[in-house]
């Protein structure tokens, strides 16, 4: 790459334009000059509902992107991301336990469960792992979908037998349409915690070559691995609980990503920030627009998108190997 | 059985043929067993004639779909060659919802509306066929595949299928989806019984061919090399397979909806009850199975819990743990 900074910039740049278009478009005509001149509902609609969701894309991008990354330095295998490895899953299962025994208990502490159950899940998937051998690599991501798909199906069944069966769609498919001002803050800790995971960049590089060199290149192993689970499993829960989960989105951006610049984490995490960012904002304006007035949740289009997308990494990836 | 004793040079020695003999006998047994619970368990006094006739129609779906679900795995893994993959987990279930929504999409609901349903089931059913079996043959004729690759290939395509369909119903009318959505989960307590004639003539069908094919599934089971150098017709032979589990999916899909693992914790039961056994006997046991715990199931869950609806969930539950202890397992060996 010749220049990275221009690269950058033209990323930053188109980045700008899609989340300008972001402001834009919606179910309501909003009339900029009106908002200028400060006339009718239009500065309402921008502050109230545009701003937010534009803003909780950008976060939930960035965000997922970063800790996709991070996941991948955790178990050291290119084809997981925290919301196809029982993570979000987990956050899922704590959200409708908060809810069903705390329904008084305010956001944040419903969250804090979440979290916690966030944290115990990725535990379990990482004892797992440990039991698996290292040679296998496609073996990692099975697993985490089967160890999702069997804690989404004791949360399913937690669900049916509280009646909070209406709650299951919350967290299986993400949606930004419910965004509002005052319904997105949370998301504001997803930022800070993608912040800390890009100044720890360098330190999960190293922890990604292993245990044993790690710890032989000085690093504290272990507290850089709590680090990185607590990233990890606390913006997943914070996802969830705000938006719903988006699956595949941390999975692809760290692979687009690494095919491009390689496997220098601290070079890579503004890139897969951008990337996610960029991908969701688009796919979310195309959710806006395809079936207007409607709105087709972002879930749904990068389940689709998403799910195309790792299935051409996988088999790419076979057609190489082959030859 | 009569198909081991049609083999003039079988290798199976006698004494095992009598225990399978009697492990078949004995799930047969569970088995009527569990429909006299189902048809039976918690009458109301007076109430008999409605009860069983209306029993008797969501017993026979039932049966249809434990039978459809086991033959299909079954089938599958015989042609795969694997043991872990199933139609079920690979999200075949889903692609014939998708194949229901575009059919809608395309036509729009009012000619859809016109269609009868027996029609466009048949359709339905019809073009299920054409494209699974393109698709499988695509993925599974490859010389040589990694099978985790395959697997995880696999689960991806079932996330792709469900979240196309999700997204082609959300096209035709947002505000129906909700009704779609209800249909997403497996419903075991409220059988499609309007489908239910043409649904048994179609898996009907399956049957003679699945008798007459009985062996060349055993040859096909050896792989494509063994299987070629025995003098089978394997593109053939694979093609029928292929076919047969598309037509036995659309079956049960159209009946109760998706069940993921149902399949795979049934036809393990069968392998693990009929070590060795031939394609033919293992597919006896594992229908049967199917039907004890699924009507078995349906009968304790309704009559005795009190429960609606939820056995599906449970089966899921058991299921993926069974998957993830298959595929640890088969990486200790």
């Amino acid at each position: 790459m010749k220049s990275p900074a221009l690269h950058m910039l033209l990323a930053l740049t188109s980045l700008v334009i899609m989340a300008a278009l972001s402001l834009m478009i919606g179910a309501s005509d909003m009339n900029l000059g009106a908002v200028i001149r400060g006339e009718g509902d239009d500065t309402l609609i921008l502050l109230a509902s545009r701003i937010p969701r534009t803003l909780a894309i950008i976060l939930t991008g960035v965000s997922m992107a970063i800790s996709g990354l991070i996941f991948q330095m955790l178990t050291r295998n290119k084809f997981v991301e925290p919301a196809t490895a029982g993570t979000a899953e987990s956050a899922g299962l704590g959200l409708l336990i908060a809810i069903a025994f705390f329904p008084a208990a305010p956001l944040l502490a419903k969250m804090s469960i979440a979290a916690l159950c966030a944290i115990a899940g990725t535990l379990l998937f990482l004892r797992i792992l440990d039991r698996l051998p290292p040679h296998e690599p496609l073996l990692v991501p099975l697993v985490g979908l089967m160890l999702g798909g069997v804690i989404g199906a004791v949360a399913t069944f937690f669900a049916y037998q509280a009646d909070l069966l209406q709650y299951l769609g919350i967290w299986t498919t993400g949606e930004f349409s419910g965004v509002l001002r005052g319904r997105y803050e949370l998301l504001w800790i997803t930022g800070i915690l993608a912040l800390i995971g890009y100044l720890y960049a360098d330190q999960f590089s190293i922890m990604g070559m292993g245990r044993d060199v790690s710890i032989t290149l000085g690093l504290d192993h272990r507290t850089v691995m709590w680090i990185g689970l607590i990233i990890v499993s606390v913006t997943t829960a914070v996802v969830v609980v705000t938006v719903g989960a988006i699956p595949f989105l941390g999975l692809i951006v760290p692979n687009i990503v690494s095919r491009i610049m390689g496997d220098n984490l601290r070079a890579a995490v503004p890139w897969a920030a951008s990337l996610g960012a960029g991908a969701l904002l688009l796919c979310d304006i195309i959710g806006r627009v395809i079936r207007q007035p409607y709105e087709i949740p972002i879930g749904t289009i990068f389940g689709v998108v998403g799910a195309a997308v790792f299935l051409y990494l996988l088999l790419g990836r076979q057609s190489h190997a082959v030859r | 059985m009569p198909s081991d004793s049609a083999l003039p040079h079988t290798t199976v020695p006698k004494p095992r043929l009598s225990q399978q003999t009697k492990r078949l006998t004995l799930l047969a047994l569970l088995a009527v067993f569990a429909v006299g619970l189902f048809l039976t368990l918690g009458v109301p006094s007076g109430a008999w004639e409605f009860a069983l006739s209306f029993r008797a129609g969501k017993l026979a779906g039932l049966i249809l779909v434990a039978f459809a679900i086991a033959a299909s795995t079954q089938l599958f893994h015989a042609a795969t060659r694997n043991q872990i993959l199933t139609p079920a987990i690979m999200g075949f279930d889903a692609l014939y919802m998708m194949i229901q929504t575009l059919l809608v999409f395309g036509l729009g609901s009012m000619a859809m509306l016109d269609i009868d349903p027996m029609t466009k089931f048949a359709a339905e059913t019809f073009v299920m066929m054409a494209f699974s079996t393109g698709l499988f043959l695509w993925l599974f004729t490859a010389k040589s595949r990694d099978l985790h690759l395959l697997v995880l290939v696999g689960i991806i395509f079932g996330t792709l299928f469900r979240s196309l369909s999700n997204f082609i119903a959300r096209m035709i009318d947002p505000n129906e989806f909700v009704v779609v959505q209800g249909a997403m989960f497996a419903r075991f307590n409220s059988v499609n019984i309007d489908l239910l004639w043409v649904a048994i003539a179609l898996t009907a069908l399956t049957l003679p061919v699945l008798w007459h094919m009985r062996h060349q599934f055993d040859v096909l089971a050896l792989g494509r090399e063994t299987a070629i150098g025995l003098g089978l017709h394997y593109r053939r032979v694979m093609l029928s397979a292929f076919a047969i589990i598309g037509l036995l999916v659309s079956v049960s899909t159209a009946l109760v909806g998706p069940v993921t693992f149902f399949g795979l914790l049934v036809v393990h039961l069968a392998y693990r009850l009929l070590p060795g056994a031939r394609f033919a006997p293992t597919l006896l046991a594992s229908s049967l199975v199917a039907i004890v715990t699924l009507v078995g199931g349906q009968a304790i869950y309704e009559h005795v819990l009190g429960l609606q609806g939820t056995l599906s969930v449970v089966i899921d539950a058991l299921g993926g743990i069974t998957f993830l202890y298959l595929l640890l397992k088969g990486v200790r060996r």
